[in-house]
């Protein structure tokens, strides 16, 4: 049964009540981080229909394709999750997705790579973008040590090979003493709970950053004949394109706001 | 407030230019689905590698004199594992060090292996109705020092001579309680009781293989089968797998240090790779603060093919 509550009374908040906050309800936490989370996020910045005209290369298609890579080894990893770690050794079924867990793994480490490549040559961080690289590369740093745990939770020659040999430079670097390569059950909940979860966490912020921030512009190459051209060409010798001169580029110069990270 | 200088690495003029029909759900979809399709199907044709581990069942049944060779190092503690340092033991001098520091002495001893008691003597207690074998190795254990040194050694001597002709066949010598000892403990891993009770867990539900992974890690029979397969260290095995599979592709690098020196030489090799590695993984994450590394790419100029289209269309609007 559905209770229908009286409406509030009407609160005279004034003219100066927030935008995005009930009119007639005291701020709330939840209206203060609906506020921010919409003027961060607004619906079209967060699912867009456009894009600026440049992003026109089949590198941007490797962002989408590790996400999805990602989706298919949470998947994958959930279904061998449903029967516990020993059914791939036993079950054809189980063997076909564990094969699965290790393909999408391979190629979320390829898609990957090529997306952070791809960055790289872009310069992606620029424009108050630094934020997005870092998170791309934590997320990178973070799937390495969830990968590495997978391959010793496997219970074959692989994973204890692995971790025996592995044990050494963990223990070199004093971390042995509190995280044991060769204690299987410390691994396995490594894999499936702890560092999924902060890949997750990291790809999950570095993809709303993107979406908040944009795409990066291309730079103002000289050679396009852009302003960045005419400019560089007034500057005469000595100012390499891309480099112009600082006053010659005040028209361009982002607003403190943009450019304070 | 005068704004801050534009530098091309950092800043970015943003765009205000025109904007194209983009639909971010279909390419999530469509990519999601290809993705799936790919994985179904690499899975189907390559399937996983999935080897039989190494157990110290397998390892006494295929070469028991090699098992028993390893076995008599753990019982006078000169194994890799006995003589190895923290985390698993005090051992005086043992330790990785980068320059004068070794992180692993800083950290200690927190998984505490004895390979005499813990490999040895604890097992062997747990056989039953052995009133014959307990009595030996109380026999061991109430020796002085000398004296166990003395059979360790003997035994040691002998074993290097002995043969397996469908049991264990080692010539005489002056070595005490230590030969009955040994040739339990042999019998014990052939019939697999002694993988159960290395488990460190004195709970029925074991997950912690440390002991029997470090046990069997200190003879030959892992390490000669993955010699074979390709997986030691000098043959980039860190980054491979059993079989024709990809491995950890993406250890290359940290994979590559091993093989060139000084890390394939110094015996602080691990400390000084993952030193090396953690430093290159801080760079990476700070690229774009660091002056000089964050221009590569404008200097490089392969955004001038991601961005083809664009400085093709600008070019054009330009003439």
């Amino acid at each position: 049964m559905t209770t229908t509550l009286p409406a509030p009374a009407p609160r005279d908040d004034g003219p100066a009540a927030r935008p995005g906050v009930t009119k007639g309800i005291r701020p709330t936490w939840t209206g203060r981080l609906r506020v921010r989370a919409v003027k961060a996020l607004p619906p079209d910045k967060l699912l867009p229909d456009t894009q600026p005209a440049y992003v026109a290369s089949w590198i941007y298609v490797f962002g989408a394709l590790t996400l999805a890579a990602f989706a298919v080894v949470v998947l994958s990893g959930a279904v061998i999750a449903l029967k516990g770690p020993a059914w791939w050794h036993v079950s054809s079924i189980g063997l076909f997705f564990n094969s699965m867990h290790l393909w999408s793994t391979e190629l979320f480490f390829f898609f990957m790579v090529v997306h952070l490549w791809g960055k790289f040559f872009m310069a992606a961080w620029r424009g108050r973008r630094r934020a997005t690289w870092v998170t791309g590369v934590l997320a990178f740093a973070a799937s390495i040590a969830t990968a590495f745990t997978g391959y010793l939770s496997q219970q074959n020659f692989d994973s204890e090979w692995i971790s025996t040999q592995a044990k050494d430079g963990i223990n070199a670097t004093g971390a042995g003493a509190f995280w044991n390569v060769l204690n299987f059950g410390q691994m396995l909940m490594w894999h499936i709970v702890l560092l999924p979860a902060v890949v997750g966490l990291f790809i999950g912020v570095h993809v709303l950053l993107v979406r908040r921030r944009g795409v990066v512009p291309p730079f103002a190459d000289d050679r396009a004949g852009g302003p960045a051209a005419a400019a560089a060409s007034v500057a005469g010798p000595g100012v390499g394109q891309g480099a112009p001169a600082a006053g010659l580029f005040e028209e361009h110069t982002p607003s403190s706001r943009e450019t304070a990270q | 407030m005068s704004p801050r200088r534009f530098k091309p690495d950092r800043d970015v003029t943003e765009w205000t230019g025109p904007v194209a029909r983009y639909d971010l759900a279909k390419e999530v979809t469509i990519s999601f689905v290809v993705v799936l399709l790919l994985v179904i199907a690499f899975a189907a044709i390559f399937s996983s590698p999935d080897d039989h581990p190494v157990t110290l069942k397998s390892w006494a049944t295929a070469m028991p004199v090699d098992f028993v060779q390893t076995a008599v190092t753990e019982l006078d503690g000169t194994s890799p594992t006995a003589t190895y340092g923290p985390p698993y033991n005090e051992t005086p001098g043992a330790g990785q060090k980068i320059g004068p520091v070794s992180l692993a002495r800083l950290a200690g001893v927190h998984i505490p292996i004895n390979t005499t008691e813990d490999f040895v003597i604890k097992p062997l207690l747990t056989l039953p109705n052995a009133p014959a074998l307990d009595s030996q190795v109380s026999r061991y254990e109430s020796a002085g020092v000398a004296q166990r040194t003395s059979w360790d050694a003997a035994y040691e001597k002998a074993i290097a001579a002995a043969s397996f002709p469908g049991y264990l066949k080692v010539p005489s010598g002056r070595y005490g309680p230590v030969g009955v000892m040994m040739t339990n403990l042999l019998a014990m891993a052939r019939s697999g009781a002694l993988d159960g009770a290395l488990l460190s867990s004195p709970q029925l539900y074991g997950t912690d293989y440390t002991k029997p992974l470090l046990f069997i890690a200190d003879g030959s029979y892992m390490s000669d089968l993955a010699a074979n397969l390709h997986l030691q260290g000098d043959q980039w095995g860190m980054m491979n797998e059993t079989g024709n599979f990809p491995g950890q592709a993406w250890l290359w690098l940290y994979t590559m240090w091993y093989q060139v020196p000084p890390f394939n030489t110094s015996s602080s090799g691990d400390a000084l790779v993952w030193a090396v590695m953690m430093l290159l993984t801080l760079v990476l994450i700070l690229v774009p603060f660091i002056p000089g590394l964050r221009s590569i790419p404008r200097w490089v100029r392969i955004y001038r093919l991601i961005w083809r289209r664009h400085y093709r269309s600008v070019t054009t609007e330009a003439t």
